[in-house]
């Protein structure tokens, strides 16, 4: 046998190329935690998506504080009936698509790549690495959410502040309704991603989302009253987004009872993500 | 070790894998051949788990591959070298697959050195060249110094030299006790690598056997004689049993006989001979003689076609019209059918 020349080798190939032994290891669900968080760190896009979320959402809530105490109406409303903590985070509808894009894409990227066949190699229990990637992806949206929040609100209420309306992280629900940012963009990721492992295709899940999230709403407006009272409550954004504010608002479930009904559709949609993973060749 | 009992993978009313029931032992190379579509990566994926056979067990090392403690230190395969993310580099691409099974991170400079990629390592995979990315799939394999390689279909599209390498490899990787089991279409690149082979037809088991023995059973041993008279001679073998045939270069084809018998009759009769030539099927036109009635597709013209000879690039999906009939000619065996229906499966 000779040896062989390539260009990126110069030598015959020896053995597994071992410096040392391995010894025994285990495919943990540490390990797969470990490798998701490799995964959505060492990919561009990932990063993008993220900063879009931040700037968006932190950008628009800023404009809309600003155009709020811009009229005389604004600035009395804000005195009176209104929400001024929800109003310094307005921008979160468009955190919201963002997420929906980024918690579909976490699992849907695989399956386009054809990278899943590798993962599920590496890892044949597959909920290991389901569940891994949906707590790796759960945290990065969580602390996205909770900057977003965080900032959208100290800059809105600074802003108000100049016109003698005044909100601080220590007023009743305030600090409730900040966290509460950080946790719907995270369970809104999270339902995403449910909905892309049981659709495996990007652009299927991104509309399944959108469409759960933004055009329920604007369907349901369509329906007889009655109904349409009826519903709204139960639609995911409306049942979710009580958690921004800091009043109840009528006919809309509590702010954690509203969030908890949130978090168990995208728990559905986990599952059924999840049991079709499991059963499907890959 | 790899051991497949009853495997069978339906999709609709089409097997892509019939009862496939097989040992891949270590210590060798295990050539797994079949034409395109014949059902080789649908079986390789249901040994690691990515498919779920309709029927039929099979385990890695003694048990399902799902159950592996650490699957990566069992397993490692080849089977599709652009299953990557083209964003990652090559090395985040490692490190995530090594850390799922909790591999030493040194493991990664380990695979990246054998196998050429150490200066690429930081670059996207997803501009690199096949070669390259088949590079990657390897190291990806070799990353839990597995007992048991996979390969599917590993020189694809790479050039002589990397052909060579995955060879030599291969076989360095088997000289070490491990298992090694590698699947093509290129039936000449089976008889320099392979010990044993695996045969399957429409996915089916047609041998299982050493690469000498599939060449014996499947084809007869010819020999080629020249002489300046070719008339007495003809009419001497023919009485001794043998099957002659004239070529058009003056040269006659005997099968029957062996060299030495043939030698010497020609001596015992005075024949004076100039050539004596045994010629040894290759396993090339052993395969294309079993696999004639059992390709997946058929092309147009006429016969049935093998894949590319001489370590070529393989025609994806195609088939080959102009590919030459099987020299041992009108031996038809197996069943026949019609195959003008099928498509591929799982290619």
């Amino acid at each position: 046998m000779t040896t062989a020349t390539h260009p990126f080798s110069g030598a015959a190939p020896a053995s597994g190329g071992m410096t040392a032994p391995i010894g025994p290891v285990k495919a943990t669900f540490g390990g797969a935690l470990r490798s998701e968080w490799t995964k959505i760190r060492s990919v561009r896009s990932t990063f993008w998506t993220l900063v879009v979320a931040l700037v968006a959402t932190i950008g628009v809530s800023v404009l809309v504080s600003i155009g709020t105490v811009g009229s005389k109406s604004g600035v009395q409303d804000l005195k009176t009936t209104g929400d001024p903590t929800s109003q310094t985070m307005s921008g979160f509808i468009l955190g919201m698509l963002v997420m929906v894009v980024f918690g579909a894409m976490s699992i849907t990227a695989e399956y386009s790549t054809g990278m899943i066949r590798t993962s599920f190699t590496a890892q044949p229990r597959r909920l290991v690495m389901l569940a891994a990637k949906a707590t790796v992806l759960t945290v990065v949206a969580l602390v996205v959410g909770l900057v977003s929040s965080l900032t959208s609100f100290l800059i809105g209420a600074q802003i108000f502040a100049g016109h003698d309306v005044h909100v601080a992280l220590g007023d009743p629900n305030v600090l409730r309704a900040v966290v509460g940012g950080g946790l719907f963009m995270a369970v809104t990721a999270l339902l995403s991603f449910g909905l892309g492992t049981a659709l495996r295709h990007t652009a299927g899940s991104i509309t399944a989302g959108v469409g759960l999230m933004f055009l329920l709403p604007v369907l349901q407006s369509f329906l007889p009253s009655a109904w349409r009272d009826a519903m709204t409550r139960w639609l995911p954004i409306n049942a979710g987004g009580n958690i921004l504010t800091t009043k109840d608002t009528e006919h809309m479930f509590s702010a954690w009872t509203g969030f908890g009904i949130f978090t168990l559709y995208a728990v559905v949609a986990l599952a059924i993500g999840f049991w079709l993973t499991q059963r499907r060749d890959a | 070790m790899i051991e497949a009992k009853g495997l069978t993978k339906r999709y609709g009313d089409k097997k892509a894998v019939d009862d496939l029931t097989f040992t891949v032992r270590p210590g060798l190379v295990t050539g797994f051949l079949g034409p395109n579509g014949a059902g080789k990566s649908t079986t390789m994926r249901m040994i690691l788990g990515l498919d779920a056979p309709t029927s039929g067990s099979v385990t890695v090392n003694g048990r399902p591959y799902v159950k592996a403690v650490a699957p990566m230190r069992e397993v490692g395969a080849l089977i599709d070298a652009k299953a990557i993310h083209g964003g990652r580099s090559a090395y985040n691409h490692l490190l995530a697959l090594a850390q799922t099974n909790n591999l030493p991170r040194r493991r990664v400079g380990e695979v990246l050195e054998l196998t050429g990629l150490a200066q690429v390592a930081k670059k996207r995979s997803g501009g690199f060249s096949l070669g390259m990315g088949q590079r990657l799939g390897i190291a990806a394999a070799l990353l839990g110094d597995p007992q048991v390689l996979m390969f599917d279909e590993p020189v694809n599209g790479l050039d002589p030299d990397g052909i060579r390498w995955i060879r030599e490899f291969m076989r360095t990787l088997a000289g070490e006790g491990r298992t090694v089991f590698v699947s093509s279409h290129l039936m000449s690149e089976m008889e320099h690598t392979a010990d044993h082979l695996i045969v399957i037809g429409r996915g089916r088991l047609q041998a299982d056997c050493t690469v000498k023995e599939f060449i014996d059973r499947n084809s007869e041993q010819s020999v080629s004689v020249r002489t300046p008279d070719p008339q007495s001679l003809h009419r001497l073998l023919t009485t001794s049993g043998a099957r002659v045939e004239a070529q058009p270069d003056g040269a006659m084809t005997v099968r029957g006989l062996p060299p030495a018998r043939i030698g010497d009759l020609a001596f015992d009769a005075g024949i004076r001979v100039h050539e004596l030539a045994p010629h040894q099927a290759s396993l090339e036109e052993a395969f294309m003689e079993m696999t004639r009635d059992q390709v997946e597709y058929r092309a147009n013209a006429g016969g049935p076609s093998g894949g590319p000879s001489g370590g070529q690039p393989p025609h994806p999906g195609g088939g080959h019209p102009s590919e030459p009939a099987p020299p041992t000619g009108g031996r038809r065996r197996g069943r026949s059918r019609d195959t003008d229906h099928d498509e591929l499966i799982g290619a």
